[in-house]
């Protein structure tokens, strides 16, 4: 579903943020991707999402090169890609179902199956009885569940998550954790940028380690 | 690959109506939802919103306004010049049946539609009654004024040539002693409404200038308060053009309210002119009137001034929104 083959990201002469970086993910496969900061987890996040270019090797989505991806055609990339963020990127000047349509609003999907398709999300996240809140109204876990919600709402065979639990306290994480791995099961391909080693280690699945840029351990090709 | 395979079991999900006639129905909803979701926003901050649509209808009215006029002075020379009339003044020792002779004889020629004759007591009365000299006049022995022929050319005789000639003849005829057509005047007014119909033209592209520059100004502040939305928009897959949507609206809907204003000040200072404008029209015993925007021209007002809102906003989108890219969102 995901594959680097030989990338290298290098920003300026001196800066390279990741070093030939190999490794494949399945189809419905959930990984980690853990590293000091700095470490070039953000850079390869973005890579996915074609919000940066790599400097030499390709990056493979759903078996399409983006590399070559014309400007005009990264929006339709970015559609089946979930991305859920630290800071949740909500808007508070919405509605919680208003955040959770925007995707599909993007699709262009029509106004009736939007509804039924944001309830579903929310429901999924155990917050459906909050669709007509501000997500201001809601704590720090119920606003990454939200951002969750928004990220899944189209169906996407790619989830990533940057930091996910990076404000909530280990509970509310954990509880994040495991409805990431209930995505993975129903054949989402998730992979998580985060630095929790604790947690981690107690989801007990596969790990990709950067390293200055370069990927020390879980490289290669997924189960 | 699975890529595709799952945006098509997206597609196969959709119920009955085909899937682009579906497609298309979304579209127009969705424009819809901007364009009324943009009009609301614009409601919400009337004040701000009133100031930018009077700066658009002071600016879009001035020019109209000008149009207008050099199109109501162009009509008085049209009238005058299809009316172009010859004024022949008889000699004071002629006798109205002399200047009856007269008036047959010129009649007779063909390239005379109609000759009027005023004889001296009838012009006296006008006089009289025109110059407020009422009194004046009682002083006079007699009647200083002559017979007058009103000699109207045939229609292909009203050129400069035709009724070059047509003088010459009148002049040569006897008892005639002065005849006058007076075009130079028009001419000079044909001169000055050409001149300023350019002055108008250019004032209007100048101003045309302003209010894009303002449109794009006020979208371009409206760009930076929705920030957030344009990163998150891009960031799920919008297109440019579903980003920018909202924005070309807003500017359209500001164009919309500024010709709404503009047409207003044009109906108001139309309505406060007319009453002087037409005393004076009426010494001048001209049929002068300032014409107001027809309905073509008043929807001609309101189409330009959305366009041109839209080209603001456009301008405004193409220079800072394609500056807003998702990456910024996540860190280093």
């Amino acid at each position: 579903m995901i594959e680097f083959r030989q990338v290298t990201k290098r920003y300026d002469s001196d800066h390279t943020a990741l070093r030939q970086v190999n490794f494949s993910l399945a189809r419905g496969e959930m990984a980690f991707l853990t590293g000091h900061s700095g470490a070039g987890k953000s850079t390869l996040l973005k890579l996915i999402m074609v919000m940066e270019r790599p400097s030499a090797g390709e990056v493979v989505v759903g078996g399409q090169v983006l590399n070559t991806l014309p400007r005009r055609q990264i929006p339709y990339i970015r559609r089946h890609i979930g991305v859920v963020f630290q800071n949740h990127q909500l808007l508070f000047d919405r509605t919680v179902f208003d955040n959770v349509a925007m995707p599909l609003e993007v699709m262009g999907v029509p106004a009736r199956d939007i509804g039924r398709r944001v309830r579903a999300a929310l429901d999924k996240v155990g917050l459906l009885s909050k669709e007509k809140m501000n997500p201001l109204q809601l704590s720090g876990g119920e606003q990454q569940r939200v951002g969750i919600a928004r990220a899944v709402v189209n169906k996407p065979p790619v989830l990533l998550a940057d930091e996910p639990t990076g404000n909530l306290d280990p509970e509310l994480s954990a509880d994040i954790m495991h409805l990431f791995g209930q995505f993975s099961q129903v054949g989402v391909t998730v992979l998580i940028a985060s630095h929790d080693i604790a947690l981690i280690n107690d989801m007990q699945r596969r790990t990709l380690t950067l390293d200055h840029g370069e990927l020390t351990a879980g490289g290669g090709r997924g189960r | 690959m699975a890529v595709a395979a799952d945006s098509r079991k997206q597609k196969g999900a959709n119920q009955s109506s085909s899937p682009l006639q579906q497609q298309a129905e979304s579209y127009l909803v969705h424009h819809r939802k901007v364009a009324r979701d943009s009009a609301e926003r614009l409601w919400r901050t009337p004040v701000a919103s009133m100031m930018t649509w009077t700066v658009m209808g002071v600016a879009l009215a001035l020019p109209v306004a000008l149009l207008l006029l050099l199109t109501s002075l162009q009509g008085v020379s049209a009238g005058w010049e299809s009316s172009a009339r010859i004024t022949a003044y008889l000699s004071e020792s002629a006798t109205l049946d002399d200047a009856r002779a007269l008036q047959a004889e010129a009649q007779a020629d063909s390239r005379v539609l109609e000759v009027e004759l005023i004889d001296k007591d009838q012009a006296l009365a006008e006089f009289r009654a025109s110059s407020g000299l009422d009194d004046a006049l009682d002083y006079l022995e007699g009647n200083p004024l002559p017979h007058t022929l009103l000699v109207t050319p045939d229609e292909a005789s009203r050129t400069a040539g035709g009724v070059e000639t047509l003088v010459t003849r009148l002049q040569g005829m006897n008892g005639v002693d002065r005849v006058q057509v007076d075009l130079g005047w028009l001419q000079r007014l044909n001169a000055m409404t050409d001149l300023l119909a350019r002055a108008v033209w250019a004032l209007a592209l100048l101003l045309a200038a302003a209010v894009v520059l303002v449109i794009g100004n006020t979208v371009r502040l409206s760009i930076e308060n929705r920030r957030d939305e344009i990163l998150v928009a891009k960031l799920v897959g919008g297109t440019d053009a579903f980003v920018r949507r909202p924005f070309l609206y807003t500017g359209a809907w500001f164009g919309l309210g500024g010709g709404v204003v503009a047409w207003v000040l044009l109906q108001l200072s139309l309505w406060w002119l007319s009453g002087p404008v037409e005393r004076l029209a009426g010494l001048y015993r001209s049929d002068f009137s300032l014409n107001g925007l027809t309905f073509d021209g008043a929807l001609a007002l309101l189409i330009v001034a959305m366009l041109l809102g839209w080209l603001g906003a456009w301008v405004a989108v193409k220079r800072h929104l394609d500056a807003i890219e998702p990456g910024e969102i996540a860190g280093g």
